[in-house]
């Protein structure tokens, strides 16, 4: 053997460098792995420090080793090339599996392995692991609020028929899409409140307060999404508008809203607000919360789709005056697709923080399911419960947020008519 | 013939820069005008004005017996009638080629859908670009492109047509078959008014030039006189450059 200097590993030796690194390496795994799972330190007999450094240590070292450039074995090239080009990438490699392998475990045990599913009391909850016995048990709340239970199939058909609606608009032929979506904007949300709220043919009144859970997270998110979203656009056309009255307007009621936290607003649309109206007249609470909202995310919608507006080049606009097109033709048929388009991505933005700010109603004592969860985990009887529910809460907020998200990249890759 | 288009005394200024020095010219129907000059006379501002994309200030423009003033309630009717073509196309890149033709047939003279379609593909094809009618504005060369602007601005059958420097993006082998177009289009009787620095098309086509030089009209003259005996200096030196 000649050349052969352990730290500078070279192509002549490439069999032994590798047979070392390899060695190495694997001893820093046997490390991680007893540390993990056997309960043994086997490197214990080195200082603290060192020894919880060890198999970093180790490995980077074998991983230099095996760090030899056009050594002409393809898979080790591919190694060294993608997570092993140098020093400090060897490192966040090995940081990295040896953090999974440390923490995803535990993870894995209190979520599954070692968490209760049976049963139906506290007590019932004797590992160590998740307590899903509580979800499981308030899972009617969690959905429903304090509906009553004997109701409950209202709420249930009111979103049956608007999936099917969905389903029918993926289903059926492009003639009659659009009155399928008109139908789901106008006729289906009077249905759907009918149907909820109840007081018409026969069915129970049901007061506002008592709605609660998934169910109004759902409510609220869409009645405020259906309805920011046009109030935005106009607020942004009128701050680009050329009559001072209207601009100023806009943009005063955009800087308003965007200066001040929602849970303000929400207070003063549950407080404030009722001092306004003439006595006598009487507006829900769940609409003044739905309205509060809906405006408030109307300024963020009217700042984005601004955005949009302005990245379209002028020749848009002088096309357009030039076939004679008035300002409204000018913008619906030509201005607003393309500019919304641009900002799928910010408007998808604003959707998600729209439902994620929704728990934030409980100022007003609505309750949703945050906010239910919020109520659960206070009850003597399941005490000590807080993370299960929030991370039951965190799941399906993330699972609405996630398909929304989606959603949006397969729209912005359908209306693409780039080359 | 009848005069279409009067300019009387026109004057317009961006803030205080004063672009369009009492400008005065008089378009008779069917005649075509190529206007040049050199960049940042106010060739294109002037164009723009006839229709209205720039405001003037001070005088008269006069536009098929409507004068354009600030308060005009039917301009968008007089741009119905006033064609545009533009230095960058300017199509709608969210439409196909058809849709871009048929859009404004459709929403602002409210034709039915199948005679606006029939009108565009015949004008599609007046250009030569019928076999592209389905495709996006992004999949199409420059010169496909400006043809198809061009088919859009007839399919509103315009009186006046207006080009604004229709070759000026365009890549020099694809300048002719935009030029060849709008030749096809003058020999069937529209009125134009062209800004271009392409003096072929000029001297095939045009009744008269005008040369603009900082805001002004410098010269007006019939074809043939413009470039045989220009008047002005500016002019013999503008043309002696460009020729």
């Amino acid at each position: 053997m000649n050349n052969f200097n352990i730290l500078k590993p070279n192509k002549e030796n490439l069999n032994s460098f590798i047979l070392i690194g390899t060695f190495f390496i694997t001893l820093s795994f046997i490390d991680i792995f007893s540390n993990t799972f056997l309960d043994l330190n086997i490197t214990g007999f080195l200082p603290n420090f060192l020894s919880y450094f060890s198999p970093l240590i180790i490995g980077v070292f074998g991983l230099h080793l095996i760090r030899i450039e056009y050594s002409g074995n393809k898979f080790l090239d591919r190694i060294n090339s993608s997570i092993n080009s140098n020093f400090f990438n060897s490192v966040l490699t090995l940081f990295i599996i040896f953090v999974l392998i440390k923490y995803i475990p535990p993870i894995l045990n209190w979520f599954i392995f070692d968490a209760d599913f049976a049963g139906s009391t506290k007590q019932d909850c004797t590992s160590e692991g998740a307590c899903w016995v509580f979800v499981k048990v308030w899972l009617k709340r969690f959905m429903y609020g304090m509906y009553p239970d004997a109701e409950q199939w209202r709420i249930n058909i009111a979103f049956l028929i608007l999936f099917v609606s969905i389903g029918f608009i993926f289903l059926l032929p492009q003639k009659f899409k659009k009155y399928i979506i008109l139908y789901l904007l106008f006729i289906y949300p009077i249905i759907a409140l009918n149907l909820i709220s109840g007081g018409v043919f026969g069915l129970k009144w049901i007061e506002t307060g008592a709605w609660g859970g998934l169910s109004l997270t759902l409510i609220v998110s869409a009645f405020a999404l259906i309805f920011c979203f046009p109030v935005g656009m106009f607020l942004a056309m009128g701050r680009r508008s050329d009559l001072p009255a209207i601009r100023y307007c806009s943009i005063g009621f955009i800087e308003l809203w965007r200066g001040v936290p929602l849970i303000t607003v929400l207070f003063m649309s549950a407080v404030m607000f009722p001092m306004f109206l003439p006595d006598g007249t009487f507006m829900d609470k769940l609409m003044r919360v739905i309205i509060a909202i809906t405006l408030f995310e109307a300024a963020y919608m009217a700042e984005v789709i601004r955005g949009g507006l302005q990245a379209l080049p002028r020749g848009q606009y002088d096309a357009g005056k030039s076939l004679g097109m008035g300002y409204w033709r000018l913008h619906f048929l030509i201005i607003l697709p393309q500019a919304l388009k641009l900002v799928i991505p910010g408007i998808a933005n604003t959707f998600l923080a729209l439902v994620k700010d929704t728990p934030l109603i409980f100022v007003v004592g609505l309750l949703e399911l945050a906010g239910m969860i919020g109520l659960a985990k206070t009850n003597p009887k399941w005490l000590g419960m807080a993370a299960e529910g929030y991370v039951f809460a965190g799941l399906v907020f993330w699972v609405i947020c996630y398909a929304m998200s989606r959603y949006s990249q397969n729209l912005e890759k359908k209306l693409s008519t780039e080359r | 013939m009848s005069n279409i288009i009067e300019l009387k005394n026109v004057n317009k200024w961006f803030d205080k820069f004063q672009v369009l020095k009492e400008i005065n010219l008089t378009v008779t129907q069917q005649e075509k005008i190529v206007i040049c000059g050199p960049s940042g006379s106010g060739k294109s501002t002037l164009i723009r004005c006839i229709n209205r994309l720039e405001e003037h200030q001070e005088g008269q423009i006069i536009v098929d017996g409507n004068e354009i003033s600030e308060d005009t309630k039917n301009i968008e009717k007089i741009r119905a009638e006033v064609g545009m073509v533009f230095q960058q196309f300017n199509l709608f890149p969210h439409l196909s080629i058809l849709d871009n033709c048929t859009l404004a047939p459709i929403w602002v003279k409210k034709l039915p859908k199948k005679k606006a379609e029939e009108i565009a593909m015949e004008n599609l094809k007046r250009v030569q670009i019928e076999d592209q009618a389905l495709k996006f504005p992004g999949q199409l060369s420059g010169g496909q492109q400006q043809r198809c602007a061009l088919a859009r601005a007839l399919c509103m059958e315009p009186k006046i047509m207006l080009f604004d420097e229709p070759t000026s993006a365009l890549d020099p082998e694809m300048i002719k078959e935009v030029l060849d177009a709008m030749v096809d289009l003058a020999k069937a009787g529209m009125t134009m008014i062209v800004v271009t620095h392409e003096m072929g098309f000029a001297k095939e086509v045009a009744d008269n030039m005008i040369f603009m030089d900082e805001g002004r009209i410098v010269e007006k003259a019939k074809t043939n006189d413009f470039f045989a005996n220009p008047k002005s200096d500016r002019t013999k030196l503008f043309l002696s450059q460009i020729l």
